[in-house]
């Protein structure tokens, strides 16, 4: 393999598996943002897998090529309807946030097996027959050299994906939107004696999050699964929760923290086939990303300070 | 006030211990009349399924057909004669096998080595119950083991791909680097060479079994070096395999895949009605619940011993339908499962065995 060829192989590898944990990642950044801490987010992916692999099943009979797309759709929604439940445990109820987000994990995990069963007659969706394919991207795919390396086979999702992260960074900090849910995280008190319903703001971020991490879980196993089990999200909304601490709360650091994750995962394995390093133990390339992980925190790190309010239910009129 | 509670708590403590400890000997007192009346059937059987349950459409539910086809030769009914309990999780395991246990069943089976450390410690506790663990090896007087002989199976996938190959390079994925996994490699790899021995086979593990995402990752690398047929033994992970074989095939390259444990044509298919999956390294689990049960009521339960099903009980080997494989390939296979079956080729189990194995071709 020559260096151009790894590259070649490296890149397609990293968009892919970067995606889904830039998307969920998105969707912690608003949820934190305004004040809501959510380690529910491998849940919500799962719910949001699990709805779009059932969907594009159900329909791809009469919808043919769009179905995928139409589930993509459902796992948004799925993602912020169940993220509702989070959204009134810790804001209203205001109980304990991260007991309230370890609780969708659980919850999705029963609950996708459980209706997979109720559908499907087995513990897993059945197999879809039109998931998001890889094509060359119109137009950017024609420039030389460089349209084929990054433009070339991959999921048009990856890039839907990073166009996302500049809405997101727009909308937080170019808004008066993203100014208030930034105030709601920052000092709740502060923000509802000028006039900001809190409330509202938390249960906005919140299921924003629960819509971006089922975009997430969508996209992940449209792209890399041939259906959904209680495998296919295997920890990627935890990877997602260390990429928006790696990326200091802010979408530009989440992004280029989902790429390095997808990064060195895709290295630990095309690693592997490249004939010199592969005379090393296979079990270096497993622990890989993790030792890279390590390092780049190390080096990067400085004080990673999160929204100040965060975890903190907002009680009206509390001192 | 305040010690009128503390007394109150105290009688409350104690009521509650008496009755834990009368809940604790409860079941011990109905088991000198329980077997009495289990000696009217002739013969009760229990399954514990893993997290899959009985309908993953993999070991739980191929178990559970062996187990219901006897039942229904006999005329056995669920609930009574047989019957299944489902885990939800891992800390099930246990309690699920003594369940049966406590009701002094006969027979007490479970499939996969996620059983393993289950079965170890149930088994010793109930010695008037048969235990039978289908795909893993427990030493215990009243466990019979029954394996099989992956490589056999793997072998004939293996002259599949040989045949299948237009690159003269197929791969192969294995999940977890452990001897089991090892007997799949060592055997694919013999019948890919037994065929041709100019094909190179690359191979890589992916350290998992849920991993679909490593699976494509691992899948794509291959493809791009040149492979075009895969072979997996890598269970969930082997799922992100499939799905990049899908991506290639229908951007116009000429890729396969080779199922594992159970036939995965269906998991392989397109749109177009294809698919990728060319052919399956089947594991007749319901062939190992049929044979234990079968023992069972002769008599002959092989209590601590292993038990190999091999191509010659059909215990392994390809499925009954294989659509993208040509007639004259099937016969090849047959041919050499014949061979196998015969003793004249003897299919290597380890690295080891496979270096001699090809130094012998």
């Amino acid at each position: 393999m020559d260096f151009m060829q790894i590259i070649s192989i490296i890149l397609p590898l990293t968009l892919a598996s970067a995606a889904p944990i830039i998307a969920a990642s998105l969707g912690g950044l608003f949820s934190e943002r305004s004040g809501v801490v959510n380690v529910g987010l491998e849940g919500l992916m799962m719910i949001g897998a699990f709805t779009a692999a059932t969907t594009t099943v159900l329909v791809e009979a009469s919808m043919g090529a769009m179905s995928p797309w139409i589930g993509i759709l459902t796992g948004i929604m799925a993602g912020g309807l169940l993220s509702i439940i989070h959204a009134y445990v810790s804001i209203n109820l205001r109980a304990d946030q991260v007991i309230s987000g370890t609780a969708i994990n659980l919850l999705a995990g029963g609950m996708t097996i459980y209706l997979a069963q109720i559908i499907f007659k087995q513990q897993r969706t059945v197999a879809f027959l039109y998931g998001i394919k890889k094509q060359d991207i119109p137009v950017l795919s024609q420039i030389p050299v460089l349209g084929k390396l990054f433009f070339g086979k991959v999921h048009l999702t990856s890039y839907l994906i990073i166009l996302t992260v500049f809405i997101v960074w727009y909308v937080v900090y170019k808004t008066p939107f993203g100014l208030r849910l930034r105030a709601v995280g920052e000092h709740p008190g502060a923000a509802d004696s000028m006039g900001i319903n809190v409330y509202r703001m938390r249960y906005i971020g919140v299921i924003l999050s629960g819509m971006l991490a089922g975009l997430g879980g969508s996209i992940m196993v449209l792209t890399q699964d041939i259906q959904y089990t209680y495998a296919t999200i295997h920890g990627t909304g935890f990877i997602a929760l260390a990429a928006l601490i790696f990326g200091k709360w802010h979408p530009i650091g989440v992004l280029l923290a989902g790429l390095f994750f997808g990064f060195s995962q895709a290295l630990g394995v095309v690693a592997y086939q490249i004939p010199l390093l592969n005379k090393l133990p296979q079990e270096f390339f497993w622990a890989f990303p993790y030792i890279l992980t390590v390092i780049a925190l190390v080096i990067f790190s400085g004080k990673a300070v999160g929204p100040k309010a965060a975890g903190q239910p907002y009680e009206k009129g509390e001192r | 006030m305040f010690k009128k509670s503390i007394a109150l708590l105290v009688v409350m403590m104690l009521l509650v211990g008496l009755m834990a400890g009368c809940a604790q000997k409860a079941p011990e007192q109905p088991q000198p009349t329980a077997p009495a009346e289990e000696e009217k059937t002739e013969m009760t059987v229990g399954f514990v399924t893993d997290i899959g349950g009985i309908d993953d459409r993999s070991f739980n539910q191929g178990t559970y057909e062996g187990i219901k086809k006897y039942a229904d030769e006999k005329g056995w009914t669920e609930g009574q004669e047989y019957k299944y309990i489902q885990s939800n999780e891992e800390a099930d395991y246990i309690p699920n096998l003594s369940a049966f246990g406590d009701e002094t069943y006969n027979l007490v089976i479970a499939a996969g080595f996620l059983f393993e450390n289950a079965m170890k410690e149930v088994a010793p506790q109930y010695p008037d119950t048969n235990f039978a663990i289908i795909d893993t090896v427990i030493d215990s007087p009243n466990v019979a083991s029954v394996v099989f002989a992956e490589e056999q199976g793997s072998f004939l996938v293996g002259v599949a791909a040989a045949k299948a190959t237009k690159t003269k390079k197929v791969g192969f994925v294995g999940g977890m680097d452990f001897p089991l996994i090892r007997k799949f490699h060592a055997g694919f790899v013999a019948g890919v060479h037994a065929v041709d021995k100019s094909i190179q086979v690359v191979d890589q593990y992916a350290g998992d079994f849920g991993n679909p995402g490593a699976g494509q990752q691992i899948a794509s690398t291959m493809y791009a070096q040149g492979v075009d047929v895969i072979y997996h033994a890598a269970g969930g992970t082997g799922n992100g395999v499939i799905n990049e074989a899908k991506n290639r095939v229908e951007n116009g390259e000429a890729v396969w895949v080779i199922g594992v444990d159970k036939d995965q044509y269906e998991d392989g298919k397109m749109a177009d009605g294809k698919s990728v999956v060319l052919t399956s390294m089947m594991k007749r689990v319901d062939v190992a619940a049929y044979s234990m049960m079968e023992a069972q009521e002769k008599g002959q339960f092989p209590g601590g011993t292993t038990t190999t099903l091999d191509l010659k009980v059909d215990g392994v080997g390809i499925p009954a339908e294989n659509p993208n494989l040509a007639a004259d390939v099937v016969t090849e296979i047959n041919s050499f499962k014949d061979k196998i079956v015969g003793g004249e080729i003897v299919v290597p189990t380890t690295m080891e065995e496979l270096t001699t194995f090809e130094a012998s071709l």
